[in-house]
């Protein structure tokens, strides 16, 4: 074989590995974007869909007219939302306890995480850790029946046990007296979430180096300077986190909290009703699909707002939890 | 360690200990009171109240749910149902674009990267998703509306699936079995997937739970009893309690007995929870995980 066929053969087979490749990598293209396929339809229709609907919240809805169809109302909506004094009560009770909320959870929960921490390597850690969990695993709507069974005016075991072993023989409809519930919902909320908080600082503090607490103990720290000087400290970046992400959902309320546990008593609304709660009853009580749309836009914008804000925050303090 | 550290010490263990302890006794009291409740004879809740030992054992509750177990099995049937599908049609939706976004030399995977974590950011909100899915969708009264809306696929599930795979399974595996011909699909069946596992079971946990507890999907999409979910039922029974109280005076007579009883209404909750009550001890290692991993990024 003269050298020049071997050159010109050999220029054939890169060819054509250049061939199989490409076509090879022409398929794999194909099917990445098969395996993605569902998803972006569901990213589709789950996600970016609704974002072009937001511009129901300048409409007056007609359904015979559909969504573009409708007349446009410019900010008719806004105007009836903020006039009716509404927002201003649920941008308020949102905030308010999102705030208690955010503050008790870190004070609770470092301090139950450090209380564990003292026991973890014991057997009954486990089963207070793990009780202390289960309620997390419960739906809001069978916490209500819990709280009901606790509170009814009738039958509830506070009413028929506890007042009269304190002597007061005058039952208490909670249901019907606002005043209470500010503390049962953070109670509730605590009751809930707060096997989640120590969980998350518990395993923060079991990531500290051992041998600081060695070091400190053979110095002779006592276990109070141990905490200010070594647990503390450490715990600063993950409280820093939790802050601020739980900042970022302060236009937001967990629904099933604020929705099932008064009942959606409107007798409660003034103490109990949130953003995502007055979206509910506008839409689906009230059918109507512009106010309740004007709520959520205002939702969405300062929600989005307060995470710009958060993640720049994060990124400041910490980068490597920055979102974006 | 000398006299006074270890006094202290033990002072610590001590305080640690009364205070776990008490807290772990008001997390569990409630659930005593619920079991009690529904173990009680109705005339004895309904003189005094519910309590935390039943006064007057009773299983009536649970002979009329059995007897009347049509409406609450089928309950039971859809929820069971919901959360098999839903469960398993997100894990695979989940895990194949995690995968997808992984590969290399695939061009548009940043902007679709972009895409999915702008829903993060921002959403359309209630209402016009409800829109979507009611009027454009058509998922009302379906098992679709159960299933599909809010809950098949999020971000940051995609997220940390993506960091497991990219810690944990070796590229040059894939690599080399793409090398050798093999196409996406099977190296993800029978490569990542396997090797995905723990990830998986931990994602697939928390997604189950979601599906067996919701009820908000069903608020939205559901108004046929025969399509309710255990949670919806317990909804359902809460909101026509509360709707026959505050209507009372306006409906003149109304007969209670067509409203489950007080402690009816409590077994059929010990009823729904009792299969999350029994698995807890097997996965709770698995969940407290799972709710950490959560926690470090989320």
């Amino acid at each position: 074989m003269s050298s020049q066929s071997l050159v010109s053969s050999e220029t054939t087979l890169l060819r054509k590995t250049a061939v199989a490749r490409r076509r090879r990598n022409w398929s794999k293209i194909t099917a990445t974007y098969l395996l993605l396929l569902p998803g972006l339809v569901y990213l589709f229709f789950n996600n970016y869909l609704p974002m072009v609907g937001i511009v129901m919240a300048f409409k007056r809805i007609d359904f015979r007219l559909g969504i573009f169809g409708s007349p446009w109302n410019g900010l008719e909506n806004f105007r009836f939302l903020f006039a009716s004094g509404d927002a201003w009560i649920i941008t308020r009770n949102t905030i308010l306890y999102n705030v208690v909320f955010i503050v008790l959870g870190i004070v609770v929960g470092v301090s139950l995480a450090i209380l564990m921490f003292e026991l973890h390597e014991q057997k009954i850690a486990r089963v207070y850790q793990t009780l202390i969990l289960l309620p997390m695993l419960m739906s809001w709507v069978v916490v209500s029946y819990l709280v009901f069974a606790l509170l009814s005016t009738e039958t509830g075991f506070i009413n028929k046990t506890i007042l009269p072993l304190l002597g007061v023989n005058q039952p208490i409809a909670f249901y019907q007296e606002p005043k209470y519930w500010p503390f049962i919902l953070v109670l509730a909320n605590m009751w809930k979430g707060i096997g989640f908080g120590i969980i998350v600082y518990l395993s923060s503090i079991l990531s500290i180096n051992p041998e600081y607490f060695d070091a400190a103990k053979v110095d002779g720290a006592s276990k109070w300077q141990q905490i200010r000087h070594i647990t503390l400290p450490s715990l600063k970046p993950v409280v820093i986190i939790m802050v601020i992400l739980n900042m970022s959902r302060m236009f937001y309320s967990d629904f099933g909290l604020f929705y099932q546990l008064p009942r959606n008593s409107g007798l409660l609304y003034d103490v109990t009703q949130t953003i995502d709660v007055y979206v509910y009853n506008a839409l689906m009580t009230q059918n109507n699909f512009g106010m309740s749309a004007a709520a959520g836009l205002y939702q969405s914008i300062v929600g989005f707002i307060l995470v710009i804000a958060a993640n720049a925050a994060i990124k400041k303090i910490s980068p490597e939890h920055a979102l974006f | 360690m000398n006299q006074s550290m270890r006094k202290e010490n033990f002072a610590w263990k001590a305080t640690a200990h009364i205070v776990l302890a008490s807290l772990t006794v008001l997390t569990v009291l409630p659930f005593v009171l619920l079991i009690s409740a529904s173990v009680t004879e109705e005339r004895s809740v309904i003189a005094n109240g519910y309590s935390l030992i039943p006064p007057a054992f009773s299983l009536a509750a649970y002979e009329y749910i059995l007897a009347e177990w049509g409406q609450i099995g089928r309950a039971y049937g859809v929820t069971v149902l919901v959360t098999v599908i839903g469960t398993t049609v997100s894990l695979l939706i989940t895990s194949m674009f995690a995968f997808g976004l992984l590969q290399k030399g695939v061009p548009g995977l940043k902007v679709i990267l972009i895409l999915l974590l702008v829903t993060m950011l921002f959403n359309g909100g209630i209402v016009p998703t409800y829109y979507v899915y009611t009027r454009i969708l058509q998922v009302r009264n379906t098992l679709f509306g159960l299933i599909v809306p809010n809950l098949l696929m999020n971000a940051f599930t995609v997220i940390l699936v993506m960091a497991y795979i990219r810690h944990n399974v070796p590229a040059e595996l894939f690599e080399a079995a793409e090398m050798d011909g093999a196409n996406l699909f099977h190296i993800f069946f029978r490569i990542v997937a396997p090797l995905s596992t723990p990830i998986l079971a931990t994602v697939g946990l928390l997604t189950a739970i979601t599906y067996w507890n919701d009820w908000i999907n069903g608020l939205y999409y559901i108004t046929k009893p025969e399509l309710y979910t255990i949670q919806l039922l317990l909804n359902q029974i809460n909101q026509n309690i509360t709707f026959l109280a505050s209507n009372a005076s306006k409906l003149g007579n109304v007969d209670l007995r067509s409203l489950p009883s007080a402690t009816i209404r409590m077994a059929i909750v010990v009823v729904a929870i009792l299969p999350i009550l029994l698995a807890y001890p097997f996965f709770q290692k698995y969940f407290a995980k799972g709710i950490a991993l959560g926690a470090v990024k989320g």
